[in-house]
């Protein structure tokens, strides 16, 4: 069975763009904000699930490391400090919309058995021939929305946005293990909910 | 090797990180257990999914607007900073 592979960004002059955004050129920084905006667009979503919130967190993440470029030590790529200045951002929103529940990514996590497999059945090998484009995502999107925070974050930097386990520990300031446990247990939690749409129709219950 | 074993190697697994005759032992795992081939290759079509979903997509008109709001508050910072300077008399860095 074949592995995953992350998706690799080219770093490219990215270094000689934080110089000069340092320096005070702002068209070099705009350049940035086109490299990233999309990502941080996502990101912010997938952790605001809102998306009024996520227009606010992808402007005040950029004014923010605009703000800070100077403490920038260059020692992790600019890419993984920009998200680590969002997931913050995003995370306060969260707060913010939800305060009767706390949002940390320090949570304490379940047992083991949230997400240990409870339905096994093979799916549909194209899921996008049971629901068209628009019915997937929102059954996609109501599927992340039900994790909890730190598993979705985890989830999005790691899978979605293809950041390393390392990379994405940096940005959490998680350790390596803490990333690996949510990630186990997000992915396992989303198999679990989308079984019940994307299982195999036509042959029974798989076996 | 049993399920729970295996499962607590999944994310390993998928990521391809891990030594070669770990590797050999889940796979040989695979070849008999179905519930763990099929949570695995369901796993893997779960992350597949939700990577080539395009959620959350930045539309253009918004993606224009929210970039020179971003120019502009960096701008007015930069101004900010620049009379702050001024008035204090301290140096422009170098």
């Amino acid at each position: 069975m074949g592995t995953i592979q992350p998706k690799v960004e080219a770093a490219g002059d990215e270094i000689t763009l934080v110089h000069a955004a340092k320096a005070g050129d702002i068209s070099a920084f705009e350049e940035l904000v086109k490299r990233y905006d999309r990502n941080v667009f996502r990101i912010a979503q997938h952790i605001t699930q809102n998306r009024e919130d996520a227009e606010d967190v992808v402007q005040d993440a950029f004014l923010k490391a605009y703000q800070n470029l100077a403490n920038f030590q260059e020692q992790s790529k600019f890419y993984t400090w920009l998200v680590r200045i969002a997931v913050n951002e995003a995370l306060m929103r969260l707060r913010r919309r939800r305060p009767e529940r706390m949002v940390s990514l320090d949570e304490n996590i379940k047992t083991e058995e949230d997400s240990m497999p409870r339905e096994v059945a093979d799916w549909s090998p194209n899921p996008e021939q049971l629901y068209n484009q628009g019915e997937l995502k929102e059954i996609l999107g109501k599927t992340i929305q039900g994790l909890p925070p730190s598993f979705r974050t985890v989830f999005v930097l790691r899978d979605v946005e293809g950041l390393s386990t390392e990379e994405t520990a940096d940005a959490l300031d998680l350790s390596i293990p803490a990333v690996k446990s949510r990630l186990l247990r997000a992915r396992l939690q989303l198999r679990e909910r989308l079984n019940k749409y994307l299982k195999n129709r036509t042959g029974g219950d798989g076996k | 090797m049993t399920c729970s074993d295996f499962l607590k190697e999944l994310t390993d697994y998928l990521d391809d990180s891990m030594d070669a005759q770990t590797r050999a032992e889940l796979e040989d795992h695979l070849q008999w257990c179905h519930n763990c081939y099929v949570v695995c290759n369901t796993t893997k079509m779960t992350i597949e999914i939700y990577r080539d979903s395009h959620l959350y997509e930045l539309p253009d008109d918004l993606r224009t607007r929210l970039r020179t709001a971003i120019v502009s508050k960096c701008e007015g910072h930069k101004k900010q900073v620049g009379d702050h300077r001024e008035q204090s008399g301290s140096p422009t860095p170098k």
